[in-house]
């Protein structure tokens, strides 16, 4: 549909737009989640949780990764073909290694007995808010895979940054959006 | 597929070679050009005829419950050879009476009015009146199709599982569907309607998100923003209120299945359910009211809005006159999609909702009267005074027209919480609901059917049939629903299987026996449009030239049977709004003609 793009009289890239709006729609997602929280938090039974440290080490991981990625636009963007792979190859490594320390952070709250039976709390939004999260986190992890995939064993030289530009985008997004959510748990719950 | 169409860069008026390009007349497998197709023409009708499906399925389930409205316990013995022991004697069962119910509530609203109708006029309208070759990413769109068909069939299968389907009413509040235990509809069949629902919030993001971008990225050129059509400006409207809504709802029912499967306590409290103490604490059930409604009320105008710009549309170029108000008319668009999302509360008046709240609800459901009064004016306006021309389609505009006067002036009772405290849940509600945006929003998709039919197909609808099926469904409607805003007023509570203990209502008995007769006749005759369809899809009368209405708008310049890709050759551009029928003595004056220099301005 490449050619369909061009010779639209546009600013952005249709591609690039799609994406913005989705992002909005993703937020209204976790802003219904987040106010369903505040809203059963002054209700009975309610129990706070402690933060997992392991939660810290996951954020580290998002975030360098985040980093990388962006190495990778501009090497992409400079046809620096080779440091482009390497730092793709390294978002999606730390990529998986922000979902295999969620999994841990998950396992170190069920074992404080933390479950879903019984009574609710921020235990309960917290497994349901961050696995949703994390499920946006796979989604962006398969489509880093595709690239990771092409950028190694594609046979066609891809010149147009906005495949590049619009995974940047959406990892840049799940990054804050988990920084937003670590930050609520921890103010409000 | 998207790499079959060939399309030429540079701008109208540059001029390209054409020798080895053939616009959508490449070889196209059956499956790439019917089943997984991206062409947006293609997506529209699948919405539609999936749409027409759900219709029927929808319509006979209100048939086969307004049986037991109208004749309480009398024995249908066909019934019992159709639906078994949902049916045992002929009578309706209880438990089938509420899964009916709940299934006509979630199939009209969702697979029939949102897919069926903005899912496939957003589809057909949005490429062919902005001027684009399809959609910003016609496999999004094709996916969108693909995930409705899913949820479409998760939801039928739910209908043929040995406990049913969901049986608490479309607006699934928990505790009921939160515990199996409750009821029969709220086992398996209500984890089948959450993941079909879920689906379908899949299905309609991804369109939603296609047509937002398509109308603000892919526009031709000359098409500003305020040359659009009616049409487009809702759609738009429309997409942005699904994408911003259906997120909440999905989140609402993520906690749901939550509740129901894992034992979490997000919206169950204190319950003791036959004779069982059950172990949850600290949930809300009004929680679930708000997430619920925070969609459901922006999904009324998901609903509406479609309907609105097509019948703005239809009744401008059918009373040849420019549409009155153009400007107007986009704000009352927008200001109806502001106040969509700040008065989903006035659903809730009744669960103990703090009254100065109810109090702010109240004034900003009462300001939606202003903008729905501005496009009624504006309508009427069109029509003042107009060379009417009255085809099934102007026919179906006006009584959209009417049936939104009548069911919005109920709505100034209902939004009212005083007098929403003895109104609600009561059959005056259920009048208020089907006129203003069932049978009203009904009306705008028939009208655009009729209308862009011969689009669609390359053939006109049989118009015979065309105004017999108005007549018909026009007064039907009102004789179905009129009658239902005095039982209301009476007290008689809706969704009840059966109100023979109250001798109140034994006055109103003659008048339900009514009511059933004639949704029954008005059923018959909507299968009678569906056979029209249908017929006339292969045999009905050929379209002979490319504007066969003499309508202004860009799909109007394709050719009769467009390709994928829309036009050969360039794409038109745009020279002025949609709008000018009638002017300088001339019926109407397409887009795409450029402003002449002796021209009145508009």
């Amino acid at each position: 549909m490449e050619t369909v793009m061009n010779q639209q009289r546009n600013k952005i890239h249709p591609h690039k737009f799609t994406l913005w709006v989705a992002i909005a729609s993703i937020l209204m997602m976790f802003a219904g989640l987040t106010s369903a929280f505040i809203v059963k938090s002054n209700l009975t039974g309610w129990r706070n949780i402690k933060m997992p440290t392991v939660f810290w080490y996951s954020t580290a991981a998002i975030i360098l990764s985040s980093v990388a990625l962006q190495v990778a636009v501009r090497s992409f963007k400079q046809r620096e073909m080779k440091q482009y792979r390497s730092m793709i190859a390294l978002t999606l490594v730390l990529g998986i290694a922000f979902l295999v320390l969620q999994y841990f952070g998950f396992k170190s709250l069920w074992d404080q007995n933390i479950k879903f039976n019984g009574s609710a709390g921020a235990g309960q939004f917290l497994y349901v808010i961050f696995g949703l999260h994390a499920l946006h986190v796979i989604g962006g992890v398969v489509a880093l895979l595709v690239m990771f995939l092409k950028a190694f064993f594609g046979k066609i030289k891809l010149y147009s940054s906005v495949p590049v530009e619009v995974m940047a985008t959406y990892w840049h997004f799940v990054d804050i959006l988990w920084i937003y959510l670590l930050v609520f748990f921890i103010v409000i719950g | 597929m998207s790499e079959s169409i060939h399309i030429h860069p540079g701008s109208v008026g540059h001029e390209v070679a054409h020798d080895d390009h053939h616009h959508g007349h490449h070889e196209q497998s059956f499956i790439t050009k019917y089943i997984f197709s991206q062409d947006h023409k293609t997506i529209g009708k699948q919405f539609l005829i999936t749409g027409i499906i759900w219709a029927i399925i929808g319509g006979l389930f209100s048939v086969l419950f307004r049986l037991q409205l109208g004749f309480p316990g009398q024995s249908f013995p066909i019934l019992e050879t159709f639906f078994g022991h949902w049916a045992k004697g002929g009578t309706i069962q209880p438990e089938f009476y509420y899964a009916l119910v709940t299934m006509h509530g979630t199939v009209l609203v969702f697979f029939v009015l949102t897919a069926g109708l903005s899912g496939t006029f957003a589809n057909l309208l949005i490429p062919l009146q902005v001027g684009a070759r399809d959609m910003a990413s016609p496999f999004m769109n094709m996916l969108s199709y693909w995930f409705f068909f899913l949820a479409s069939i998760v939801m039928i299968s739910s209908m043929f599982i040995q406990t049913g389907p969901a049986a608490g009413g479309w607006t699934v509040y928990p505790p009921l569907s939160a515990l199996g235990q409750a009821s029969d509809g709220s086992k398996l069949g209500m984890d089948l309607w959450i993941v079909a629902m879920a689906l379908f919030v899949v299905s309609s993001l991804l369109g939603g998100l296609n047509y937002i971008a398509t109308i603000l990225n892919m526009r031709t050129k000359g098409m500003s923003m305020t040359r659009l059509p009616l049409t487009i400006w809702a759609l738009f409207f429309t997409a942005i209120l699904g994408v911003l809504s259906f997120p909440v709802l999905l989140s609402g029912l993520i906690l749901l299945l939550f509740d129901r499967n894992l034992g979490t306590s997000f919206y169950l409290s204190d319950i003791v359910v036959a004779g069982e103490v059950l172990p949850n604490e600290g949930g809300s059930a009004i929680l679930f009211q708000h997430l619920f409604w925070f969609l459901g009320h922006p999904e009324v105008y998901i609903i509406l809005l479609p309907a609105m710009g097509m019948v703005s549309e239809i009744l401008s170029v059918n009373s040849r006159k420019p549409i009155f108000g153009y400007m107007a008319m986009l704000g009352s668009l927008f200001a109806i999609a502001i106040l969509a999302f700040l008065v989903w509360a006035h659903h809730m008046f009744v669960t103990g909702l703090n009254p100065f709240l109810g109090s702010v609800f109240v004034l900003l459901t009462l300001l939606i009267a202003v903008p729905s009064a501005i496009k009624v004016f504006n309508w009427l306006t069109t029509l003042w005074r107009g060379n009417i021309r009255l085809f099934p389609s102007t026919l179906f505009a006006i009584g959209f027209v009417s049936l939104f006067i009548s069911g919005g002036l109920t709505g100034i009772f209902l939004g009212n919480s005083t007098i929403d405290i003895h109104l609600h849940d009561t059959m005056f509600v259920v009048a208020h609901f089907h006129i203003v945006m069932g049978v009203a929003s009904m009306f705008g998709m028939f009208a655009g059917i009729y209308h862009w039919f011969p689009k669609m197909f390359g053939r006109y609808l049989n118009s015979t049939l065309g105004y017999v099926h108005f007549w018909v469904t026009m007064i039907g409607a009102y004789l179905i629903f009129w009658p239902m805003h005095y039982e209301g007023l009476a007290g008689m509570p809706r969704r009840y299987l059966d109100k023979a203990i109250w001798k109140s209502f034994n006055q109103f008995g003659d008048l339900d026996k009514m009511i059933t007769v004639v949704s029954i006749i008005v059923f018959a005759v909507q299968l009678m449009f569906v056979f029209n369809f249908f017929y006339s899809i292969f045999k009905g009368r050929k379209v002979t030239s490319t504007n066969p209405w003499g309508a202004n708008t860009l799909e109007w310049t394709t050719p009769i049977n467009p390709g994928h890709g829309n036009w050969e050759g360039e794409i038109p551009e745009v020279h002025r709004w949609a709008y000018d029928y009638g002017k300088d003595g001339r019926e109407f004056i397409p887009q795409t003609e450029p402003v002449g220099a002796n021209e009145s301005k508009h």
